[in-house]
């Protein structure tokens, strides 16, 4: 009985250290801000005079969602530590959480800590009022990118999103141009009620109710995972009915539709049976396009670093942004033209 | 003389509700019944949804296909973890909820195994097999884990897999650095779909011969027996010379077995994992099994190929209700209310009551029907 206890024991130590590894990455940037904090005492004078820019680099408190939620947050975070980093004159420090009230100490800690900047991607859009009010009256200026809050536009100097409505129509635009004289679309969703599943969705069933040519075989959510909407597809396969287009609203579903429709040697792709559409432009699923198996793909543009790092050297200068809401520019990807170089520079 | 002729009749007629009933308090009972429901509609609604047709892949393999072939392709995974669901089940009188972040585990150490360190090789880096095993490895220490916890702690099943629950998915992330490997090799996707040549989905093999191998466990050793005591009684099985801790423990071990051969197929089916929804929700699935066929959740009795038909039914209703193409936002309303609709019945409390309904109404009717 003691030896098992031991070995358990023994077992238990190695497990919660691979246990720890995970979370590591998220506690590591809460060390560093940590040291500075004794510190901060004394450079609390220079920070309340109006150009602490003039010396040392830019310090910047980035709250992003945990990289590992999927593809497009990694991109996300590996832009943004490309950006803000020493050679490009900044001092930034890391908090990642997917819950909002872990988001919010964090946003309290960077407070405490005078960053110039609090770039915040938020995991809920309430519950940050009194956060950014605090920010405000230290003279720290809020962005937020990817994500918006539901708090006064007073409290933040700027807000980078992506456009889902728009990234929907513009794909629905795209598959009215493909002359079909009927489109028969199986239209498989995301998480209802997310932002994504929503702006995508909106596109296409207005173009449906629009159009007496353009009909839904089926529009069944797949939660963004590939296997379900496999089953959705095979569902329809399985009854017979007719269809033409494929609208996945990501990448995995759209990979599952089309292993339903290998699975029944239905042929799709450029200039075949089934018009494929997918979103988000993974690396992978951009390679799909080149080789014309699949005809279009959305992009969701997880690159906003640039687009604050402008705004950032704007307000250094004294220069608000002309609009608080920036809308970024997002693609969408043809199977006939993208080029190799294209999936080098947008796939994530 | 009527009289004497209709006694007979209704002792007959007697008889046979009284095999009906015998069968109702059979465990099997709720499953079977459920499943039938489920067929019934479909055949009342569409009876082409019982066609299996064989036609060719793209690849140019014949292959079968049709919702029948579909809902055992894709409760395969789900009846594997079944097994083993029903085992911690009856012996700890908890469940394991970290299930589908152990999935994501054991998918990913697949993939990192078979990879190296290379997220697109050309080439496999070993042999499916060796990936396979460590794979089972890893699974069974996690498994081991949580069974520790549970066996040695003393902790509540479900705060104990709660740990695996919440860091899993992130810990399935950092195997492979949080890159998304795509095996290209089109050997690894055989057993998540079809061997080139044999037209059934591989999956169903699998999902076979884990049953098969449960049932020889439960016939030629003292798995069953044992668990079942500790979950009644534990202090009186360990009174009678069995190790309650140790059955424990073991269950949790063999879950962990399930889980990574489930994890096999996941990952096979694609060739690549999505750490964040890969088996998303499937220990709710794996306990609703449980539950529908009919065994206690605090544990202590259970009837095996009740809950593995249980997975099945799960299934049926999932593809049932994507072939009426219910509206996404209704699907869960609809799911749940076949769910309600079916623990409820298979309640023991309700059963006894139905039976006593049973017995009070079926004496009155002979004894009017004598008169």
């Amino acid at each position: 009985m003691k030896k098992h206890i031991a070995i358990l024991l023994v077992a238990l130590m190695a497990l919660s250290l691979v246990a720890c590894a995970a979370p590591a990455p998220a506690a590591a940037p809460a060390a560093p801000a940590a040291e500075p904090a004794p510190a901060a005492a004394e450079p609390a004078a220079p920070a309340a005079e109006p150009a602490p820019a003039a010396e040392g680099p830019i310090k910047v408190g980035i709250i992003n969602n945990d990289p590992n939620e999927s593809g497009y947050r990694t991109a996300n975070d590996k832009d943004m530590k490309a950006t803000f980093t020493a050679e490009n004159g900044y001092d930034a420090s890391f908090a990642y959480s997917l819950k909002n009230d872990e988001q919010i100490a964090a946003a309290q800690k960077f407070i405490q800590d005078e960053v110039d900047y609090l770039l915040i991607s938020a995991a809920g859009t309430s519950g940050w009022d009194s956060v950014l009010q605090d920010a405000q009256a230290a003279g720290i200026k809020v962005i937020l990118f990817d994500r918006t809050i539901d708090a006064d536009v007073s409290l933040y100097e700027a807000s980078i999103v992506s456009d889902m409505a728009l990234e929907g129509k513009t794909a629905v635009d795209w598959l009215a141009t493909q002359g079909l004289s009927e489109y028969n679309v199986i239209h498989i969703q995301g998480v209802m009620g997310s932002s994504a599943q929503i702006g995508r969705t909106g596109a296409l069933d207005e173009m449906v109710a629009a159009n007496a040519n353009w009909t839904l075989v089926t529009q069944q959510t797949a939660e963004w995972n590939a296997e379900t909407a496999q089953q959705i597809v095979q569902a329809v396969i399985d009854s017979g009915k007719a269809f033409n287009v494929i609208y996945a609203e990501n990448d995995d579903m759209a990979k599952g539709a089309v292993a339903a429709l290998d699975k029944a040697n239905i042929s799709h792709g450029v200039g075949k049976d089934v018009i494929v559409m997918g979103f988000d432009c993974n690396k992978w699923a951009l390679e799909e396009l080149l080789a014309g198996n699949w005809n279009y793909d959305g992009q969701c543009n997880p690159f906003q670093a640039s687009y604050i790092d402008s705004i950032i050297k704007d307000l250094e200068q004294g220069v608000a942004p002309a609009e608080k809401v920036v809308v970024m520019v997002e693609k969408g990807f043809d199977a006939s033209t993208i080029t190799q170089e294209d999936v080098d520079t947008y796939g994530i | 003389m009527p009289s004497m002729e209709n006694k007979p009749k209704a002792t007959a007629a007697g008889k046979l509700p009284a095999a009906l009933l015998g069968l109702a308090k059979h465990q099997i009972f709720i499953p079977i019944a459920a499943l039938m429901i489920l067929i019934l509609f479909n055949l009342i609604a569409d009876p082409s949804f019982f066609t299996i047709t064989l036609d060719q892949n793209s690849a140019g393999d014949p292959v079968y296909s049709g919702y029948l072939i579909t809902i055992l392709d894709n409760a395969s995974e789900l009846a594997i973890l079944a097994i083993g669901m029903t085992l911690v089940t009856a012996a700890s009188g908890g469940q394991d909820i970290s299930v589908g972040s152990a999935i994501a585990i054991s998918g990913s150490v697949v993939l990192r195994v078979l990879c190296g360190t290379n997220s697109r090789p050309d080439t496999l880096q070993t042999p499916i097999i060796v990936a396979f095993l460590v794979c089972c490895v890893v699974a069974m220490l996690f498994g081991a884990f949580n069974g520790a916890l549970v066996a040695f702690f003393k902790i509540q099943p479900m705060v104990a897999t709660l740990i695996l629950f919440t860091a899993g998915r992130s810990i399935a992330a950092w195997i492979n650095n949080n890159e998304l490997p795509i095996i290209s090799d089109a050997a690894f996707g055989y057993y998540g779909n079809f061997i080139p040549g044999i037209p059934v989905p591989t999956p169903i093999f699998i999902a076979i011969a884990c049953m098969l191998v449960i049932a020889l466990a439960l016939k030629f050793t003292n798995l069953g027996l044992y668990t079942q005591s500790v979950g009644i009684n534990a202090e009186s099985s360990r009174l009678n010379g069995i190790n309650p801790t140790w059955v424990k423990f073991i269950t949790y071990v063999i879950l962990g077995l399930c889980v990574a051969v489930a994890g096999f197929i996941k990952v096979s089916r694609f060739s690549t994992i999505n750490y964040s929804v890969v088996a998303k929700d499937i220990e709710m699935d794996a306990i609703l099994a449980v539950a529908l066929g009919g065994n206690a959740l605090s544990g202590g009795k259970f009837n095996m190929s009740a809950s593995i038909l249980g997975a099945y039914v799960i299934q049926f209703l999932t593809t049932t209700l994507f072939k009426f193409n219910v509206v996404s936002s209704a699907l869960p309303a609809y799911k749940a209310v076949v769910v309600i609709l079916l623990v409820v019945l298979s309640a023991p409390i309700v059963r006894d009551k139905i039976s006593q309904l049973w017995k009070k109404r079926t004496p009155a009717k002979t004894v009017k029907e004598a008169n």
